[in-house]
């Protein structure tokens, strides 16, 4: 009983917090609401108009919502670059921020979810998925199993901060052998999300741009790179906008994961460039086509070519040790990199397994402005959702927001 | 998990082994015969589908079922059903609605809950248009398994198979949605379908070329299937790959999976005009679609479970199409195998497609 109200003190508490701040937030959080309200007038008029309101069609399937459902899948798992060395490897220089980083995954996830469903068809029967009263096909389809990952990270991803901040806002230390565990778990279960989201695609024979064994290490490369590189300028914001203190170890040390997933990314890309071009085969139209273009359709080229320039760009910049150390040139780094791999998972990878056909037949793919509308009512949620259990969190951490019962 | 055990054992296609020898001890198949002497499929017991898989009171489950969905879509459905001031049409319609709205997957119904579900469908488009359709749910039939073959040398490309499919098919006009594509190919370049139109418009055949139509080749090995999270398309036990469109989330990924372009998506609401509806349906074919639902050829289950060809067999003028049951030794489709040098589309794939290409 006890426990229910500090839990309702804290819910209140929470609301207390989240609605109050200075003008800057209030606006702030104005502008996500009025993006996510435009997000869900564009959903109300696919929903009306079908998904005909969207720039996919038979020959282009899967478009904005599947590409950055894939990349935020890899945003997702890359607070396990945090979690582990915090509650496994006890690095205290990352205690602090270990919090934050599951707030991402957590914001993350739910745009995941967001735009699985935004892509569905039959969004009211999505009933018939719920194992127990609708029909399951797991193990064999890789879509039911990633249904399981992503919900169980995303149960994992609000458990154990939950639990912690919970502790603390008592006024206790949480006890290490009830959360433990559950970061354990919860670290090859990143592993996990992203590997079987590459899986989705990789298992496809019928495409052979994503029939590739380098598809599901590559994702998990690009993931640790963009993700922490997201969650670098998120605590970069929060030490400037809060009171709570991020060491610059803490940013140093992310640093180097950030550079180090970049560099491997780099490898990789140069590895399917060099597959795809040295002898290419009837397999590689897609790779031309994303790199190329094929006859005079070559709608993709400016994004990729883009995304290569920044990646190389940014990883070469995080190489050099004095330019990481310079968080100016860090930060740009990040924001570089983080754009760079939205584009090179988004665009660069969904579509283009499309292209060319079955058969050959290139039709090429624009996004409609209702889906975009809708991809950007998406990241908005995201966005409120973060700054949402950010501020609660930031509170409970600093000492400021305690149960007094 | 819940696909019919019986359909393993005559595997063709290459897989690892693994999983063979567990399952030939637990499938049992209810005709009585040993699981290998067993190529009938017909439905094991005549159980609820929900039970056979899950092993839950009814009761509670459908309770349960209603509850989740009605939170989201039901509550108008609900005031009109239980209304006493609504008009006796209205009240049956919105009855048809709900049972409707929260019925299984099709393939794990009993064959008394699939006449049901025909059967409200039927009334509920008499509600609707003062018309009667009629509406099979006719079972396969043992001993039959559909295949196809398509003559090259005699296609023209006069592209009446395709006409005669959207008709037969009720396929939504206003998108010119077509199950089948004719693929135009340069004489002298071999297969190359990335040379070819498969959207012309002018007189045929064109000098110079020759013709090759696609649509859904039926796999044995269906990657379609295997990839759908919910079950809501399989393969029935005469072979052909089908669709409950009722069941279909709407995801799109058995159309990422289909090497063969097979599958089409109704991006909007489907529209046919009243009077050019064929009435003669199949639940699992034929029936009017739904916005946001996957659906696909059949080879026409309507007519062919009712002992005739697919439609576009029927409309070739030239007799490039052969249609008919492979496990029949006297068939024109076994003439065709065992006398003509024929070929697959990505055999490569491991798809085993029950379509098949031969030249003169």
């Amino acid at each position: 009983m006890s426990r229910l109200k500090v839990f309702l003190s804290l819910v209140k508490d929470s609301l207390d917090t989240t609605t109050k701040g200075s003008k800057q937030y209030h606006l702030w959080m104005a502008f996500l609401t009025l993006v996510m309200l435009i997000g869900m007038y564009c959903y109300g008029v696919q929903l009306k108009r079908g998904l005909s309101a969207t720039g996919m069609t038979d020959r282009v399937s899967w478009g904005l919502y599947i590409s950055n459902f894939t990349f935020l899948v890899g945003v997702a798992a890359a607070a396990v670059m945090l979690v582990m060395p915090t509650y496994i490897l006890k690095d205290l220089d990352f205690k602090r921020a270990v919090l934050i980083g599951e707030g991402v995954a957590v914001a993350a996830l739910i745009m995941c979810l967001a735009f699985v469903i935004a892509d569905m068809g039959g969004p009211d029967v999505l009933w018939h998925m719920i194992p127990g009263i609708g029909v399951f096909n797991f193990p064999r389809s890789m879509l039911t199993w990633d249904v399981l990952v992503l919900n169980g990270y995303l149960f994992l991803n609000m458990s154990i901060p939950f639990y912690i901040l919970f502790k603390h806002y008592q006024g206790k230390e949480p006890k290490a052998a009830f959360y433990v565990p559950g970061a354990l778990i919860s670290v090859f279960w990143a592993v996990g999300i992203h590997l079987v989201t590459a899986f989705l695609y990789q298992g496809l024979q019928s495409r052979p741009f994503w029939n590739n064994a380098l598809l599901g290490p590559r994702f998990l490369a690009s993931a640790f790179a963009a993700g922490p590189a997201l969650i670098i300028l998120v605590l970069a914001l929060i030490r400037t906008h809060t009171a709570f203190k991020i060491a610059d170890k803490t940013i140093r040390k992310l640093a180097m994961v950030v550079t180090v997933a970049a560099q491997i990314n780099l490898i990789m890309l140069i590895s399917e460039l060099f597959k795809e071009f040295y002898a290419p085969t009837h397999h590689s139209e897609s790779a031309y086509y994303l790199f190329f273009g094929l006859g005079h359709k070559g709608a993709l080229l400016p994004w990729i070519w883009t995304s290569i320039s920044l990646n190389v760009i940014a990883t070469t910049a995080l190489t050099f040790h004095k330019l990481r150390n310079n968080f100016k040139v860090l930060y740009l780094a990040c924001l570089i990199l983080f754009f760079a791999i939205w584009v090179e998972k988004g665009f660069g990878l969904i579509v283009p397994g499309f292209i060319p056909g079955p058969y050959g037949k290139i039709v090429e793919y624009t996004p409609t402005a209702i889906e975009i509308g809708v991809t950007l009512g998406i990241w908005a949620l995201g966005a409120f959702v973060f700054v949402i259990l950010c501020k609660t969190a930031i509170k409970i951490e600093t000492g400021q927001l305690r149960f007094k019962g | 998990m819940m696909r019919s055990g019986m359909r393993n054992q005559r595997k063709k296609w290459f897989s690892l082994n693994l999983k063979n020898r567990r399952e030939q001890k637990t499938a049992a198949c209810s005709c009585g015969r040993t699981s290998t002497g067993c190529r009938a499929g017909e439905p094991p017991e005549p159980k609820d589908g929900f039970e056979q898989v899950f092993d839950v009171k009814m009761g509670r489950r459908s309770a349960f079922k209603k509850l989740t969905a009605s939170l989201l879509t039901g509550a108008g459905l609900v005031n009109t059903t239980c209304s006493v001031t609504a008009g006796k049409t209205a009240r049956e319609k919105a009855q048809i609605g709900w049972d409707e709205l929260f019925k299984g997957n099709y393939k794990l119904m009993t064959d008394a809950e699939k006449k049901a579900t025909v059967e409200r469908l039927v009334r509920a488009y008499q509600l609707r248009t003062g018309k009667t359709i009629h509406m099979s749910a006719k079972n396969a039939e043992s001993d039959v398994l559909f295949g196809y073959a398509f003559n090259i040398s005699k296609c023209r490309g006069y592209m009446d198979c395709v006409a005669a499919c959207v008709k037969e098919n009720n396929q939504d006009r206003k998108s010119q949605m077509q199950y089948i594509r004719i693929h135009e190919m340069k004489d002298g370049k071999g297969f190359s379908f990335n040379e070819a139109d498969d959207n012309y418009y002018h007189e045929v055949p064109a000098a110079g070329h020759f013709y090759m139509g696609t649509q859904c080749f039926h796999c044995d090995n269906p990657p379609c299937v295997k990839v759908c999270p919910v079950q809501a398309t399989w393969q029935e036990a005469d072979g052909l790959v089908v669709v409950d469109y009722d069941w279909c989330i709407g995801c799109r990924y058995c159309m990422a999976a289909c090497p063969y372009d097979g599958r089409r998506f109704n991006w909007s609401k489907p529209e046919v005009p009243e009077e050019a509806v064929n009435k003669n349906q199949h639940y699992l074919g034929n029936r009017l679609r739904k916005k946001g639902v996957m659906e696909k050829c059949t080879f026409c289950i309507q007519r062919s479970r009712a002992g005739k060809n697919p439609a576009c067999v029927d409309a070739c003028p030239t007799g490039a199409r052969v249609f008919g049951n492979l496990l029949d030794p006297n068939s024109t489709i076994r003439w065709v195998l065992e006398n003509k040098k024929v070929f697959r589309l990505k055999e490569d794939l491991g798809t085993e497609p029950k379509f098949w290409y031969y030249t003169d």
